[in-house]
């Protein structure tokens, strides 16, 4: 299944990219993830949440749907 | 009355929405990027009473975006300047001023003497005990916050729905995300996300329109993206707050970033001897300070990388300009490294005070 991934905040400027296509078989996003980081191992250090067709789900989410955010914790104000 | 006359004018408002919004009592954590336009909307609005609590006095470089403050407001308390600036908006209403951090021993009280809180604050540790102060007061909390050209508004705990911590559960690792005064932010951002806080808190009030509740908005300034996430509300995560409700006001501040760096000046530094300097900014940050022959480890790995740190030595940690740098003593000093120190000043400064000393010499 091709998924589109976005990256928001802080997590764009480790990916280098807002958005992008991944080729993926798996589950669940706790795998998806794991394929993610393959790519991008600094995304490991970081603190999100993830969202799947723009439901905030957790990583033992089964993926049913083509579009995954990730979403990092702003604090500024 | 022909000042709200617009408002009234509304037939969804009325003279009926306007005297609600006149009898409502809302308090804004933070008179910054985000607090001024709330407080200014609310102000011009009509909200009968308000509060600010900020402890901070106005900067310089506050008044790119913070629009309550002028040149004049400098070096003042920004609870007390937002104050002067708004009772000439609008002397109808009553503004109350809280020159003071907001810690677990004054939340639950100053909370419980308004109807809604709006988050306007710029750290973590004052966001979650924010989020924990409303749930256990039972308040609607409207929640802003922004990270360089991005931004995210919520409306939390309102009638039963979610939480900050439903949606992320627990602090991010300290130093992992850094805040607007060492990444910078675009100025017209927070006025963008501050406004519609300030929409949410009148929805709330008039019982107008749908709420941002459940639901977290994000916007991104550069692309004019916005995108709308689900959350839903976590039992477990609530329940864990609610149980800790009669301990709350025993919390230690401590655990919240609160408590003591050692900091010292650059000459302070260099009078000290058996040392190791560490540089924790990113590794493509510049100018390096070679000559020093610091360790590199930027603060996001900082945690991993302990036994890159030398014991046996006092450390002196430095940075861009002397934040990250004590967020990275703070660091240590959870891990019982305690010989450590941030300098104040950032590295260009400490290359400028290495040229004076070989040109004295």
């Amino acid at each position: 299944m091709r998924l589109t991934i976005k990256y928001f905040g802080l997590l764009a400027e480790v990916t280098q990219c807002s958005e992008e296509q991944f080729e993926f078989s798996g589950m669940l996003i706790s795998e998806l993830l794991e394929t993610i980081y393959l790519k991008h191992p600094k995304l490991k250090e970081k603190d999100f949440q993830v969202a799947q067709n723009q439901i905030i789900v957790t990583n033992e989410t089964e993926i049913s749907g083509r579009d995954i955010a990730l979403l990092p914790p702003f604090s500024g104000g | 009355m022909s000042r709200y006359s617009r408002h009234i004018v509304l037939k969804e408002i009325g003279q009926r929405g306007q005297d609600k919004l006149s009898k409502a009592k809302v308090l804004v954590v933070g008179a910054g990027g985000l607090g001024c336009p709330v407080l200014q909307y609310l102000t011009a609005a009509g909200i009968g009473t308000i509060g600010i609590i900020d402890f901070d006095n106005v900067e310089e470089s506050n008044l790119q975006r913070q629009i309550l403050f002028g040149t004049s407001s400098l070096g003042k308390n920004k609870a007390i300047a937002a104050k002067q600036r708004l009772q000439d908006l609008n002397n109808t209403i009553t503004i109350h001023t809280y020159p003071e951090k907001l810690t677990h021993k004054n939340a639950l009280k100053l909370f419980n003497d308004y109807d809604i809180i709006v988050d306007g604050t710029d750290n973590f540790a004052t966001r979650y005990l924010i989020n924990d102060a409303s749930i256990i007061t039972g308040k609607p909390l409207v929640y802003g916050a922004i990270y360089k050209f991005e931004g995210q508004v919520s409306v939390f705990n309102y009638q039963n729905g979610a939480s900050y911590r439903c949606l992320f559960p627990t602090p991010p690792k300290e130093g992992t995300v850094p805040n607007c005064s060492e990444i910078g932010v675009l100025g017209v951002l927070p006025g963008i996300i501050g406004s519609m806080q300030a929409n949410e808190v009148l929805k709330i009030i008039l019982g107008l329109g749908n709420l941002l509740s459940g639901k977290l908005f994000c916007y991104n300034a550069l692309t004019t993206q916005t995108t709308t996430l689900k959350i839903n509300r976590v039992e477990s995560e609530i329940n864990k707050v609610l149980s800790k409700k009669e301990s709350f006001q025993n919390t230690n501040e401590e655990l919240n970033c609160d408590f003591y760096v050692p900091e010292i000046s650059i000459e302070e530094a260099f009078k000290k001897k058996n040392i190791q300097f560490i540089d924790v900014r990113e590794n493509d940050e510049l100018p390096k300070v070679e000559e020093l022959n610091p360790t590199y480890i930027p603060l996001s790995e900082l945690e991993n990388r302990l036994d890159n740190i030398d014991l046996k030595k006092e450390i002196i940690i430095f940075c861009q300009v002397g934040i990250r740098s004590k967020t990275a003593v703070s660091i240590l000093q959870k891990h019982n490294i305690n010989k450590s120190y941030s300098i104040k000043e950032g590295a260009s400064e400490i290359l400028e005070y290495m040229k004076q000393l070989h040109k004295q010499y």
